[in-house]
């Protein structure tokens, strides 16, 4: 009873969630725009750089940092840690949040979104080498599992609720879904697996335009390693932030093992990317006096601050910590990213990109969004466990 | 628990390796042209720069001439491959202005192409006479292609409120029909029916046949002047074969052509990603694996019906 | 040589009928059927045709809104013998310019030509002809030119609009236009008219088209606007001279420039070449080598084209519908793709704000708890 999850309640429009929908508003007019102008009219992807900001980031580091339902998942169901079961859910919706900001990025991306019904439905012209299709079905199919997954706490709340159709539904609909929800619980883990280590997958096929410092045939493992401790990462940071914004009791003990789990997953990233290059005889390039040497020790160091910031077990227990540590961790994860996608990719001498102003806007827009629907949902709907609430919110 | 534990990392270890082994997986069988693949060979000692095969493409192909960067939109002046200009004319002029070269870019159609490898739903494939061609009915401009290509040939059209991909198809919308017949030892279409380019050139720097009529052309052209050209013919190999094949007497980098090993572009990443996905086998495996986790982890936990979901802590 | 094909007797008696030295005439059937696009051989037809005393076509030419240029034009031969030699290629049977007789005489010839070879005579519209308040502004003996075109082209066997007035207007059209200046195709709706525009028109284009006629009872290829396409199929910019200069991007800047002098481009000058339907380039006036506008140095004003001629201010460039690729390249690699410093800035700021705040949050979350709680190390 104590764990049972609750809505958080408390008003919704805050100021902090106003200024977000201010945020968003910006956005979605500058998405209007994209929609009718196309692309070349407003951002500054080319034919040298076709993706950019959006693919990179909302994309691959978004449903990356989104991966903290995959990691509580794992943690939970598999290695069986139920103590962290009350973090599951939070953790769901930010999942679900982060992907269904990655699928409207998509939609936003691609340049002729009104055949992209035939992605997933077109199965005789699949062509099964793409890798691409791949990660677009998994993160199709994951966003709905994702959602899935999460209904319970939305058909707990409408169960209870007034009388009427939404009730009668809820009430039948919960016992269905709770029967699905071990094969719902273990796609759940199978698709990020799937397309997390896919997302490097797609960057080997750039071959030779790709820096050698980059360039492996261990680039979906790496990305795989790096999204797990992202996850965890995200998890631990919202966690600090709706402890502080929500007035909850912090779960630094909860956190505290989570950043232990970490850890190794932080090694094994590191052996394996060094090592790899060192296999190889490619280090040498990371000593050389260019761009591409300093990025390369930039997410390296990323990687490794979290891991000095972690070891002793008494800093493992100071939330401040603990939250630092987290960030460098989606940072370094993030850096990583963005190396592969874009610093890294060279496609000739002399080709530039950097984001426009219409796709950064865009961008922070729907992380605003993300944010206020995250706001709205943990306070209408039973997602934080009640025990960890301090005071009721004002 | 510490059997769960064991058995997950199991299982994440076999996927990982099989994720990782780029090596350890059976190589996939290299790509070879069809019989009739047709294509282009460009020899750049023959070529005068003269662009008559770039107004050819505009003509053949109804592209609008790309104005933007002459004063006051007078000139035709592509500076690249781009949404709407599908051959080019480059210049190469080594830094001490004695070596030049012209360089006539278009699709290289290659044998193993890496944008039909990247293509989700195949709208670039490989079609009649190895022609690497585009269907945009089957295309959501998500412009993974470009990423793939080597030799950054697709191209966008980013100015469009439905852009396409845009890339040399060797004239094939002008076929209707019409059959190939042998015209001094290559495969020849009759006027007007074939590439574009290659009919109008007139000093025949860039012609069509087969790749085989074209390989044996420009071996011929070595052997009797071996002095003029580089000893080697661009796209007989490289990036697994192409079909548009250069000869030159510059280094084929000087005019831009990626060095490629003998290795299809998509080679290692086809590897990888069938060594993982073969079958759909661990994929299922994994599946099954996790599923059946889940329910054990579950069934531990007592059992209660107003249990929002399993797996809760003893 | 031409000579060859043409037997010696035909044309010894073509010369005699003609009363011209065999070569001359030989020469210029040779020269006048190029311009139509036809083969040397042709010349034997006509030879023959004149011979057998086929050919010489009855042509009535027609004055309106005209400055008379075009006329002119065709009489401006450097060799005199020639001239008279075009006149005794056709009958010419009413023509106010070159008509000794005048008045009454006149207007009876015109009757009697128009009677005797009905639907045969080869009708030459030289000038507009003015619609407004039923067009008074243009009358010959005592009848509208209006009327007059439309009798005398009722049994025409072919009809020709000479000159730019004729084919749309011309001069005479020119903004306000208060006599309704027309051309003749609009005048003669339903008939085909063969439009030779230019001010003047180069009379080697008039020529050819008659010969033609004359000679094989035909039109040459007409455009859309009927033009014969041998003469009006390309722009002056096709066929320039000039051309290697504006695809190197060589331009006169200022009337007696350097460049002027150098014989650059003029398109800057607001050369019209470029949308101009015309054989000046490659066939000069008069006779003298480079007797055409650009030749002597000024740009084209586009006197053949409707929506030019007259029309658009001289200095004002025209836009070129086909460009063409000029004589520079492309580098092997060419740079792309800018950087926008006010995302840049955007972008650090965001970053470097959410960063942090980050910071600052955790260094509010405070350090670690004061002493360590009794199950420690038990972490799972």
């Amino acid at each position: 009873m104590t764990d049972r999850p609750q809505a958080l309640g408390g008003p919704i429009l805050t100021r902090p969630v106003r200024i977000l929908l201010a945020l968003f508003a910006v956005g979605a007019i500058l998405i209007v725009w994209r929609l009718g102008a196309g692309l070349g009219a407003t951002t500054a992807l080319s034919d040298g750089y076709p993706w950019g900001l959006w693919i990179a980031f909302d994309v691959v580091t978004g449903t990356a940092l989104a991966c903290g339902g995959y990691g509580l998942a794992l943690l939970v169901y598999i290695l069986n840690k139920g103590r962290y079961h009350p973090m599951v859910r939070p953790a769901i919706l930010t999942s679900a949040l982060g992907y269904t900001l990655a699928a409207a990025s998509i939609g936003l991306d691609v340049g002729r979104p009104w055949l992209a019904w035939k992605v997933p439905m077109y199965v005789w012209s699949w062509n099964l080498h793409s890798a691409l299709l791949e990660v677009a079905l998994c993160i199709m199919s994951y966003t709905v599992v994702l959602w899935i997954e999460l209904s319970p706490a939305f058909l707990e709340r409408f169960r209870e609720g007034p009388e009427g159709r939404l009730k009668r539904f809820s009430q039948k609909a919960y016992p269905i879904v709770n029967k699905l929800l071990i094969w719902i619980i273990a796609l759940g883990m199978l698709l990020p697996t799937m397309h997390q280590s896919s997302l490097g997958t797609l960057m080997i096929l750039t071959g030779p335009k790709l820096h050698a410092l980059w360039q492996t045939p261990f680039l979906p493992l790496l990305f795989l390693i790096s999204c797990i401790a992202m996850g965890y990462a995200a998890v631990v940071f919202e966690s600090t932030l709706a402890t502080s914004f929500f007035r909850r009791r912090p779960d630094t003990d909860m956190l505290a093992g989570l950043s232990r789990a970490m850890l190794p997953v932080l090694g094994a990233f590191l052996v394996l990317r060094i090592g790899d290059l060192a296999a190889r005889g490619r280090l040498a390039l990371a000593f050389s006096a260019d761009r591409f040497a300093l990025a390369f020790w930039v997410e390296t160091a990323l990687f490794a601050m979290p891991l000095v910031l972690l070891l002793p077990a008494r800093q493992r227990r100071d939330p401040g910590n603990l939250f630092r540590a987290a960030m460098f961790m989606m940072l370094a994860g993030a850096v990583y990213r963005f190396n592969t996608y874009l610093v890294a990719y060279r496609p000739g001498d002399d080709v530039h990109y950097f984001p426009s102003v219409p796709e950064l806007l865009i961008t922070l827009g729907l992380v605003a969004l993300e944010i206020v629907g995250y706001v709205a949902i943990v306070k209408l709907f039973p997602i934080f466990s009640a025990s960890r609430q301090t005071a009721a919110q004002a | 628990m510490s059997v769960d534990r064991r058995f997950l990392l199991k299982s994440f270890a076999a996927a990982g390796a099989a994720a990782a082994a780029g090596g350890t997986i059976e190589a996939r069988a290299r790509a070879v042209a069809p019989a009739d693949a047709l294509g282009l060979l460009y020899d750049s000692t023959r070529c005068i720069g003269c662009k008559a095969c770039v107004v050819a493409c505009r003509q053949a192909n109804d592209t609008k001439p790309e104005t933007q960067n002459s004063p006051g939109g007078i000139w035709d002046t592509p500076m690249d491959l781009d949404g709407n200009t599908k051959t080019v004319v480059k210049l190469y002029k080594s830094a001490d202005g004695y070596q030049r070269s012209f360089f006539k870019a278009q699709c290289m159609h290659c044998v193993d192409p890496a944008c039909t490898n990247a293509c989700m739903l195949g709208a670039l494939k490989k079609r009649e006479h190895g022609i690497v061609s585009y269907n945009p009915n089957l295309c959501i401009g998500c412009r993974y292609c470009q990423m793939a290509c080597p030799f950054n040939v697709p191209k966008f059209q980013w100015s469009s409120a439905a852009p396409k991909i845009v890339k040399c198809e060797l004239c094939r919308h002008r076929v209707a029909g019409a059959a190939l017949s042998s015209v001094g030892g290559f495969s020849r279409y009759p006027a007007s029916h074939g590439p574009a380019c290659a009919e109008v050139c007139p000093r025949a720097a860039v012609i069509y046949g087969t790749r085989d009529e074209l390989l044996a052309e420009a071996k011929r052209r070595m052997a009797e002047s071996p002095d003029r050209y580089v000893p080697k013919i661009y796209g007989e190999t490289d990036g697994g074969g192409t079909q548009c094949l250069y000869l030159s007497h510059v280094p084929f980098g000087d005019l831009g052509l990626p060095a490629l090993s003998d290795q299809a572009v998509p080679d290692v990443q086809q590897t990888i990603q069938h060594g993982i996905y073969q079958g759909f086998v661990a994929p299922l495996a994994l599946y099954g694996m996790l599923t059946a986790a889940v329910f054990r982890n579950r069934k531990r936990a007592a059992p209660d019906d107003d249990r929002e979901e399993g797996g809760r802590p003893s | 040589m031409a000579t060859e094909y043409v037997p010696a007797s035909t044309g010894a008696k073509a010369s005699r009928h003609l009363s011209v030295d065999r070569r001359d005439f030989i020469r210029v059937c040779t020269l006048a059927l190029a311009a139509v696009g036809m083969p040397y051989a042709a010349a034997a037809d006509v030879a023959r045709a004149i011979a057998t005393k086929k050919l010489k076509p009855s042509v009535i030419w027609l004055h309106f809104q005209e400055c008379t240029g075009c006329t002119e034009s065709l009489l401006r031969t450097s060799h005199p013998a020639v001239s008279e030699l075009i006149l005794d290629l056709v009958s010419l049977d009413y023509c106010e310019t070159l008509f000794a007789a005048a008045g009454h005489q006149a207007e009876a010839a015109l009757q009697k030509a128009m009677r005797e070879n009905a639907g045969k005579y080869v009708l030459v519209i030289e000038g507009a002809i003015p619609l407004k308040d039923d067009g008074i502004y243009c009358q010959i003996g005592g009848k509208t030119a209006l009327q007059i075109v439309h009798e005398v082209a009722d049994k025409a066997g072919a009809i020709i609009a000479i000159g730019s007035c004729a084919s749309w207007g011309g001069i005479p059209s020119a903004d306000p236009n208060p006599t309704g200046a027309t051309g003749a195709p609009t005048v003669l709706k339903g008939k085909t008219v063969v439009t030779i525009p230019g001010c003047p028109a180069n009379p080697y284009n008039l020529l050819g088209t008659v010969l033609q006629f004359a000679t094989f009872g035909t039109l040459p290829d007409l455009d859309e606007k009927n033009r014969p396409k041998f003469a009006y199929g390309r722009t002056i910019h096709e066929q320039c001279p000039r051309r290697a200069h504006f695809d190197a991007g060589r331009f006169v800047q200022k009337f007696g420039d350097e460049n002027a002098r150098l014989g650059y481009c003029l398109y800057k000058m607001g050369c019209k070449g470029p949308a101009t339907h015309a054989n000046c380039s490659v066939q000069h006036f008069g006779e003298v080598t480079d007797a055409w506008p650009i030749g002597i140095g000024h740009p084209c004003f586009g006197c053949t084209e409707q929506t030019l001629g007259f029309r658009v201010a001289q200095f004002t460039t025209v836009d070129i519908e086909r460009p063409l690729p000029p004589d520079t390249y492309p580098p092997i690699h060419a740079p792309q793709g800018k950087i926008s410093p006010v995302a840049t800035g955007l972008a650090g700021f965001v970053g470097g704000a959410l960063l942090g705040a980050g910071f600052a949050a955790a260094r509010r979350l405070g350090g670690p708890p004061p002493e360590p709680p009794p199950d420690a190390g038990k972490e799972a």
